[in-house]
């Protein structure tokens, strides 16, 4: 029986059950569902691992394994993740360049999450934008062609929506932790 | 949880479809879907393997058993490639040998470590695959740093630098055990056997059951080590070292010393140990018979309350408590049902709970000079052991639980050619047991000793007249879980042990007792699911758990490797014990055992339940639910 400890925030086993009513228990549910937990909280916490694996009735190390197998599960994300390609063509294209370009702008090493929370920016293998090398993913959008201006106009752009977004949903709900002045 | 079928089945399979293979040369008709390994081994052709264990789904992590399948470009692993009809197989061509000795020779470049130091030198599967295949003399780099090693214990010793990936260990406890602590984490040459965030088992929810141990072919799970302490002590002069033997270590422990399995060695074991220098040599199964009185009588008055006395507080079905890995697992997975485990202590902890109180001052002796020391087929035994209601004055009542394997290094280690000895008998008061303590070790032994016993305490007739162990019969849809029931015909009179305790046995006349026998926690998991959801299993009055497959026989601290074969022969071992007893003249019921009912005479005053038993024989449970806390981030890349 899991036996949650009082101090345990009843929000993570609460949403872990509305996610698995809508993706079901079922083992294959297991990858959508770890998703979705990284995608709104920018991170799996260990307590969301125990719930899903109590609520999936697989073992904790089981759904451990699933996490640490993907480097996308793992570790903190930021809101939105830059991924920029290293591979062969794009590094022949001068990559490192944008990369050092991108860390400038962000303020973060490669691997790294700006502060607020609002983008990760991390090197990634071929993309298959080898013909418009050098080349990155901002989310699900592949963005090529690239110089040292272009990238950081584009991840400028990012946090900007981002920040933009946030604000109408702070004076429409109130603001978030980060928002709030420390 | 949910534990997928250990066998599943290959397409095709039990299906009556047969199918003709070629392995070298040699023609066989075998079920379509059987696997090349399962069918090269119906024809005598033995292909080496590793990770391939009898007790487990096939998992082809190894390759050792790699073979050449003719138009398949690349060698297949026989274990996981399931036969066709006019498949032609090569196990032995040149291809084929040179392949598996490098794919061994990469398998122990997998270890770091000292290999003569491991307690397993001269006895790992692995060296023995080595020499049978030629490998060896690889020049590696060692592998990467970081494996778990715990050596906090209390039961199991992990060190996974001499882990080899084979993951029997992960599947034994996931499919057998339906516990899962080991797992898989990583990937690529990251990949690593772990625990939930690399905590120790016993910050995670492991039943040291050792089932892990039993089938890890390395050294890199093993059993907590006590014999140092032991030596210790023997060699104490001023410690009085007294050892409890269980039978279960017996009936195995010559398969340590080149017996077959299924040979029992109890009487030259007590010469040996002897000559080890314990000063006196007990028999656990005098403590079983002592549980079969008191966990008999608590039925009884369990009974009691909910048939006459009406009180729907009472928990049924009593549960047995002898087993410390099953006790544990429900401590943590279904600690609502605690009151469902019978309140007596198991075999060996009443012994060890009589040494410290009433042996040590009967014969002049300082208890904290008594060294309890059991030879146990089980890891959990060393949990149990250690546990804190389990002491009297601050020290514990069994001071080390040994293994059977621990005590064969020490015999070993002392050039006692255990085989060659004249046989001894146990030392009283202690020394007379009855064949119904000695089945205990094999699963449904509990139930057939305990209701040999209440079964003539309510009938006045002999048990086996109402139930033997054949009555006990499988049930559908549960794995290693078996059922009986035994109707009281008649009634007696209350015998003597019970007076005062129940007014009459008229109540009983005409009442169905139902009883269930389930071994191996992944099969008590759907006992207790079936008894949640109020079916079958709910009905019941009594059940016997073991944690392990096949009983104690098969526990996590007996002689390895072990298979359902291996099991099957112990369990011959127990019951020929046990007819031998009746056909030799020695008492097969706990009840009839004169030492025993000496004890209730001047020690037990009170009776079986009474206050002494309570306070020495009986104990309480922890409820301890399967929460880890960790901290930290899961999913954190591990530290270089």
């Amino acid at each position: 029986m899991l036996n949650l400890p009082p101090e345990a925030d009843p929000a993570v086993a609460a949403e872990v059950d509305s996610l698995v009513a809508e993706h079901g228990r079922d083992r294959g549910a297991l990858l959508p569902v770890l998703q979705e937990v990284q995608r709104r909280h920018g991170e799996i916490s260990d307590l969301a691992v125990q719930v899903v694996a109590d609520r999936f009735g697989v073992p904790p190390v089981d759904v451990l394994g699933v996490v640490t197998f993907y480097r996308f599960l793992a570790g903190r994300r930021g809101r939105h993740v830059v991924r920029l390609c290293r591979t062969l063509s794009c590094a022949m294209a001068g990559a490192d360049d944008i990369g050092a370009r991108l860390e400038r702008e962000l303020g973060v090493p490669m691997g790294g999450t700006t502060d607020d929370g609002a983008v990760t920016v991390e090197w990634v293998h071929c993309i298959g934008q080898c013909d418009r090398a050098p080349a990155m993913l901002v989310d699900d959008d592949a963005v090529g062609d690239l110089d040292g201006d272009r990238a950081a106009e584009t991840v400028a752009a990012v946090r900007a929506r981002d920040r933009t977004l946030r604000d109408e949903v702070a004076v429409r709900v109130g603001p978030t932790d980060d928002q709030r002045s420390p | 949880m949910p534990v997928p079928a250990r066998n599943a089945p290959s397409p095709g399979a039990g299906t009556s479809t047969t199918v003709s293979v070629t392995v070298d040369g040699t023609r066989i008709d075998v079920p379509a879907g059987v696997t090349i390994l399962d069918a090269a081994d119906s024809a005598g052709i033995r292909i080496p393997t590793l990770c391939h264990h009898p007790d487990l789904r096939d998992a082809g992590v190894c390759r050792v058993c790699v073979v050449e399948v003719a138009g398949q470009r690349g060698l297949q692993a026989a274990c996981t490639y399931p036969v066709t009809d006019g498949v032609a197989v090569r196990t032995g061509s040149l291809r084929v040998t040179q392949a598996r000795r490098d794919v061994v020779d990469l398998l122990l470049a997998e270890q770091a470590g000292d290999c003569p130091a491991c307690l397993r030198y001269g006895r790992c599967e692995l060296h023995d695959l080595a020499a049978e295949v030629g490998a060896g003399g690889l020049d590696c780099p060692a592998p990467e740093p970081g494996r778990l090693v715990d050596l906090l214990g209390p039961s199991v010793a992990v060190d996974l630098n001499a882990c080899i990936g084979c993951l029997r260990c992960v599947r034994a406890c996931a499919e057998v055990q339906g516990i899962g602590v080991l797992g898989v984490v990583g990937r690529g040459p990251s990949t690593q056997v772990s625990t939930y965030g690399g905590l120790p088992l016993s910050q995670v929810s492991c039943i040291d059951c050792g089932q892990c141990v039993s089938h890890c072919p390395t050294g890199a799970l093993q059993a907590v080590d006590g014999t140092a302490d032991v030596l210790a002590a023997l060699a104490d002069p001023t410690k009085h070292v007294v050892i409890q033997t269980a039978p279960a270590p017996r009936a195995a422990i010559g398969e340590e010393f080149g017996l077959p399995a299924g040979t029992a060695v109890t009487w030259q074991l007590n010469t040996a140990l002897r000559m080890l220098g314990f000063e006196r040599v007990f028999d656990t199964t005098f403590a079983a018979d002592l549980t079969v009185i008191e966990e008999g009588t608590e039925l009884l008055l369990r009974l009691y309350r909910a048939l006459v006395q009406g009180d729907t507080a009472v928990a049924l079905p009593q549960f047995t408590s002898c087993s410390p890995g099953w006790v544990k697992d429900l401590e943590l997975r279904y600690p609502e049902y605690l009151a469902n485990l019978s309140s007596c202590r198991s075999p060996q902890q009443m012994f060890g709970s009589l040494l410290k109180t009433w042996y040590a001052p009967a014969h002049g002796l300082d208890p904290a000079d008594v060294v309890s020391v059991s030879l146990m087929p089980c890891t959990a035994k060393k949990f149990e052991a250690a546990r804190p209601e389990l002491t009297h004055d601050g020290r514990p009542d069994v001071d080390v639980a040994l293994t059977t394997r621990e005590l064969a290094r020490m015999v070993r280690g002392r050039g006692i050619a255990l085989t060659d000895l004249a046989p001894s008998d146990f030392d009283d008061p202690f020394g007379t047991a009855t064949g119904s303590g000695v089945i205990f070790g094999v699963t449904g032994g509990v139930m057939e000793s305990a209701l040999r016993t209440v079964v003539e305490w309510v009938t006045g007739q002999p048990g086996e007249e109402y139930l033997t162990h054949a009555d006990l019969a499988p049930v559908r849809g549960f794995d290693g879980v078996r059922y009986a029931e035994v109707t009281f015909d008649r009634v007696g009179p209350v015998p003597p042990i019970l007076t005062g305790l129940l007014p009459d046995l008229e109540w009983l006349r005409g009442v169905t007792l139902r009883v269930a026998v389930a071994h191996g926690t992944a099969n008590a998991h759907r006992v207790m699911e079936d008894i949640r959801a109020g079916g079958l299993f709910a009905s019941c009055h009594f059940i016997e758990f073991m944690a392990c497959p096949g009983g104690c026989l098969g526990g996590g601290g007996q002689p390895v490797p072990v298979t359902p074969a291996v099991r099957a022969a112990r369990a011959r071992a127990f019951y020929a014990e046990d007819e031998h007893y009746g056909a030799t003249g020695r008492t097969r019921k706990s009840h009839e055992n004169l030492a025993l009912q000496r004890l209730y005479r001047d020690v037990l005053v009170d009776g079986p339940c009474g206050p002494t038993s309570r306070r020495l024989l009986h104990t309480t449970y922890t409820a301890r639910g399967t929460y880890l806390p960790v901290g930290g981030e899961p999913g954190a890349e591990p530290a270089p």
